[in-house]
């Protein structure tokens, strides 16, 4: 027993890796803070151009979403991050993430909003443009803000996909909480910092899990 | 030609088909200034699509439609600055369920006709004190009943300033109790002078307050003159069918 506590729960490992943890901390912050706002609006970029419904577009915006979200996250960042040095361009891991990222979950985010978009009535629409509204002020103003109501816990859960996601930018050794808690794990010869990093991930999201329920229970209460 | 002869809406050979089915087979059609017009006829005969061509919410395959002299099919015509002057309200009402009514009224007065905010809030507070709900500017959609909804949707065209206001079965989707309210305010408007089309069956309102009802059937014009005509004294065959069918309803 003491054996398990002083592999998994050691306080003086902790204690002695916190440092270099919190140094990851702040980089899975970071990252959230910049591929969750980068896929959201990439997502809604590609939900309003698909409701601009323009044949070719939509072709090719069905073949980006279609790609995207068949390739699995991580061979989709481990190849982002070892093509271009071919090219030429030496790109750094961060923006290897980011890249990645936003291919992987603009998909995602633009079929939610896509769909958001299509929950709103034709009606709204021709009433917005029955004033004279053009396409653009009607999405922005009338049809968007009621999508975007429409499927919040989607977009929320989806949200907290991401941020959990952001630990396979660890097998590229961006040094963020994963890979940190690995790194000091392989150090010590002890699990304790990824105990740690469980803990940390989980106090960072488990009020995102708290609040997405809550969505939903109103949602369903909505119908 | 005097004032009030001038024709608001003109419409010539109007035809428009969805795919090989030929809604409307050409339709001949005058609206003048401040006249009321109301479109009956069977369900299928055309009598929305008709309405809807007016603002180019269908775009018609063939014909001609004037507005208050404009073109509206124009090659490069302002859609959007003719909408603005062909006020619509529909059968549900399509109100934004996000904004208050005095934000469903201000809108398009924001944004398409580019009031200032102070502007916009007192024009859209005029309109809705027009409909009797000065007091319900506040108020979401959601609060209202569907009376008033669709009376907030009335002040939404209206703020607009239009020449013309086209109504697709207003009543339609209200309880019998709440119609009356609606009705009052389109008689409030007629005597205010509106020119108005109507698509509808509140056949006793159209009765009593139409100067012109118009029998659509089929995708044409089958009759149309002043409500004693149409309702007591049909001339065409099909019209009296109608109007004795109906009748025979009440």
């Amino acid at each position: 027993m003491s054996d398990i506590i002083a592999l998994f729960f050691n306080a003086e490992i902790m204690a002695k890796t916190a440092g270099f943890l919190l140094d990851g901390l702040w980089m899975t912050l970071l990252l959230c803070l910049v591929v969750i706002p980068v896929g959201a609006l990439g997502g809604l970029a590609v939900a309003v151009l698909a409701a601009l419904n323009r044949r070719w577009l939509n072709i090719m915006l069905v073949i980006y979403v279609d790609v995207f979200r068949a390739l699995p996250p991580l061979v989709l960042l481990i190849f982002v991050y070892n093509v271009p040095p071919f090219a030429g361009y030496r790109i750094s891991e961060f923006e290897a993430v980011v890249v990645a990222f936003l291919l992987n979950t603009s998909s995602y985010y633009g079929e939610i909003f896509r769909a958001g978009i299509e929950s709103v009535g034709r009606g709204q629409r021709e009433a917005a443009r029955s004033t004279g509204l053009g396409w653009w002020q009607t999405m922005a103003w009338v049809v968007l803000p009621q999508a975007v109501r429409n499927v919040l816990p989607d977009l929320v859960s989806n949200t907290l996909e991401v941020a959990k996601l952001t630990s396979i930018a660890s097998v590229i050794a961006l040094h963020e909480l994963m890979f940190a808690a690995r790194s000091a794990q392989q150090a010590t010869f002890n699990y304790s910092p990824l105990i740690l990093a469980t803990v940390i991930y989980f106090v960072l999201l488990w009020p995102v899990v708290r609040l997405l329920s809550r969505l939903e229970h109103r949602k369903i209460a909505a119908r | 030609m005097t004032a009030i002869d001038r024709p608001i809406l003109e419409v010539q050979g109007l035809r428009k088909s969805f795919g090989a089915v030929e809604v409307l087979k050409g339709i001949d059609f005058r609206l003048r200034e401040r006249e009321l017009a109301f479109i009956i006829g069977p369900s299928g005969s055309g009598k929305s699509t008709f309405l809807r061509c007016c603002n180019r919410l269908e775009e018609p395959s063939s014909g001609a439609i004037r507005v208050d002299g404009t073109d509206i099919l124009a090659h490069g015509v302002d859609i959007n600055a003719v909408r603005r002057r062909i006020g619509m309200v529909f059968q549900s009402f399509n109100l934004y369920p996000h904004m208050t009514a005095l934000g469903n009224v201000t809108l398009a007065l924001r944004l398409a006709s580019r009031k200032s905010k102070a502007e916009a809030t007192d024009i859209g507070q005029a309109a809705l004190a027009r409909v009797g709900l000065a007091e319900k500017a506040h108020a979401y959609p959601g609060e209202l009943s569907g009376g008033q909804q669709q009376r907030v949707a009335i002040a939404r065209a209206l703020a607009l300033e239009p020449k013309i206001v086209l109504f697709d079965e207003p009543t339609s989707a209200l309880d019998p109790e709440l119609v009356g309210s609606v009705l009052q305010v389109m008689r409030d408007l007629r005597e205010a002078g509106m020119t108005m089309l109507v698509v509808s069956h509140e056949l006793q309102f159209a009765r009593a307050a139409a100067d012109r009802v118009v029998f659509m059937e089929d995708g044409v014009i089958v009759e149309q003159g002043p409500p004693a005509q149409i309702f007591g004294d049909p001339q065409q065959a099909r019209t009296r069918a109608f109007v004795a069918r109906i009748d025979g309803h009440r």
